[in-house]
């Protein structure tokens, strides 16, 4: 769409801009501050410079914490959005059963989020869950909180049963505004189903796909309650991912300095990736 | 090949269903029951554990808190959103594409990085431990998304109502609410839906800025399921009960909900 240039737009703009900046610059600011400082209590701070930026990326920990996210978040990619978009396929088009079946998807969408860690936690739990009951029974041996292998399954198999609809939602969206027309001229032309997928459906639902790895990439990597509330980050530290180990240092320990180092540290990988990912978008619309 | 389809929908669903279906199961049961019989469906139905809920103060304010913050979060973000996604819609202004990139930037801000700084912030201004702290620390991610989505909506809409609207005299302001509000209702629906249901599921920003007073139902449920030595069968009636506003609201906004993110743009 043409855009006039108004330069009174700023107006419109004002109250958002108040309310997300108070919101973001303040606190952003006090993380600065505390991150290029040292306290040993009764508000006195000493200048530390970079100490702590350096602390915190060599530190053991912080690459250990790093890497399980990178895992945790790149199964969940690998895992929920092919799967997504095949049930976005499989649904039905037209009928009442759309709106059943978009009522019941949506459903774990909107439970808060320790709740799905609790309800995850009793329904895994090897003697009173049913799900810990069915895969022992299945001659699997299988413990959640003692096993690393299976906490990992557990937490993975929990946020797949929490977002995989979010990808569903928008690629039926991107399916929906596929307009007939397309598919009968593939029908004439005789392609097959992959031909029409290949062809017509994935590059219609290029848009609302990058939307949906954007926002599981942004929340994947940021998860902390789920996995807090089911394992609480064990057993051990296996299960620990970034926000959970941040939150450990920042108010379990108190350091002030590292968790804040480490909170831009996070931060700037979250926004370089978007960034990068962004712009590649941005790019493919214009061509 | 429709029979394959069907199978595929179906046990998606039946796979979402089943953890719900469990806590369900949980809530009609008693503690001991839980712990001592592994059963498919209650054995000895009971209802006391929403009776407590619904009856303890303690309990059902949890819910009261939830409520009342999510619903003054969706208020303001949905009311400052819509002009500035009017602007970034229809003009071009200095700044307006850095301007739109840098909200979108605060959805990506880790809660976790903002916590301690939000406790600070907010008991500083002697805010905390109040609805309004929790629902405008939501603003940080929500406004960016509600002006994301309805930036969305209203770019679908053509620039000829505007300016038709204009000739036929009409103040920018009387346009506005009289002619381009109605046009947009369902984006307004999908915005406030989103709104509601990140400001509803939020626990660690909304834990941080409470203590008693605004405490939320979620934050509710953990400290009591600590002190008392895991009562799972009120736990699970609990965490039942924070399906439902969820479960209401979808129910009204379903038509639209597809089409929100859709229309939107990053």
């Amino acid at each position: 769409m043409n855009k006039t240039p108004n330069p009174k737009a700023w107006l419109f703009v004002i109250p958002v801009v108040v309310l997300v900046a108070f919101n973001a610059l303040i606190p952003l600011m006090t993380v600065v501050n505390y991150s290029v400082q040292e306290t040993f209590g009764d508000n006195v701070f000493f200048w530390e410079g970079m100490k702590w930026f350096e602390e915190v990326l060599r530190s053991e920990r912080f690459h250990e914490s790093f890497l399980r996210q990178i895992a945790f978040t790149g199964m969940i990619l690998v895992i929920e959005i092919p799967l997504g978009i095949a049930i976005a396929l499989a649904m039905p088009r037209k009928g009442p059963w759309v709106s059943v079946c978009l009522v019941l998807m949506a459903l774990p969408l909107l439970i808060p989020w320790n709740v799905v860690g609790a309800m995850w936690n009793i329904f895994a739990l090897p003697d009173i869950g049913l799900l810990g009951r069915m895969i022992n029974g299945l001659g699997i041996d299988y413990n959640f909180t003692q096993q690393p292998v299976s906490a990992w399954s557990t937490t993975v198999l929990m946020d797949v049963w929490h977002w995989t609809s979010l990808v569903v939602l928008l690629s039926y969206a991107g399916l929906s505004a596929i307009p007939d027309a397309y598919y009968q001229a593939a029908k004439i032309d005789g392609a097959n189903a992959w031909a029409v997928f290949r062809f017509i459906q994935l590059p219609k639902m290029k848009r609302v796909l990058t939307i949906a790895i954007l926002l599981r990439f942004m929340d994947s990597f940021m998860i902390y309650t789920e996995p807090f509330v089911l394992t609480g980050g064990g057993p051990g530290n296996t299960t620990t991912f970034l926000s959970i180990d941040l939150v450990k240092i920042a108010l379990g320990q108190f350091d002030l300095g590292p968790a804040a180092a480490m909170s831009l540290i996070y931060f700037l990988i979250v926004l370089l990736v978007s960034w990068i990912f962004y712009t590649l978008m941005m790019r493919g619309e214009e061509n | 090949m429709n029979n394959y389809k069907w199978l595929v929908t179906t046990l998606y669903i039946l796979f979402l269903m089943l953890p719900i279906y469990w806590l369900l199961n949980m809530s009609f049961k008693t503690t001991n029951e839980i712990l001592g019989t592994f059963s498919l469906w209650p054995q000895d139905f009971t209802f006391d554990n929403y009776k407590k809920i619904l009856t303890d103060p303690t309990w059902y304010n949890g819910y009261i808190n939830s409520i009342t913050y999510v619903v003054i979060n969706t208020v303001i973000s949905v009311t400052v959103a819509l002009p500035a996604a009017y602007a970034f819609s229809r003009y071009r202004f200095l700044g307006d594409k850095h301007l739109f990139f840098w909200l979108f930037t605060n959805r990506m801000a880790p809660p976790a990085v903002f916590a301690l700084p939000f406790f600070q912030l907010y008991s500083a201004m002697g805010l905390f431990d109040t609805h309004i702290a929790v629902a405008l620390a939501h603003c940080l991610f929500n406004i960016p998304l509600a002006v994301w989505i309805l930036e969305g909506f209203m770019s679908s809409v053509p620039k000829e109502l505007d300016e038709t609207a204009y000739l036929d005299g009409y103040s920018f302001w009387r346009f506005f609410l009289k002619i381009f509000v109605p046009t947009i209702a369902a984006g307004i629906g999908v915005a406030a839906f989103f709104c509601f249901m990140y400001s509803w599921v939020e626990l660690l920003l909304a834990k941080t800025l409470t203590s008693v007073a605004a405490k939320p139902i979620a934050a509710t449920m953990t400290r009591t399921a600590s002190t008392a030595g895991y009562e799972l069968g009120l736990l699970a009636a609990a965490g039942t009960l924070t399906i439902i506003p969820g479960a209401f609201v979808i129910y009204f906004v379903r038509n639209y909900i597809a089409k929100g993110f859709a229309l939107g743009r990053v």
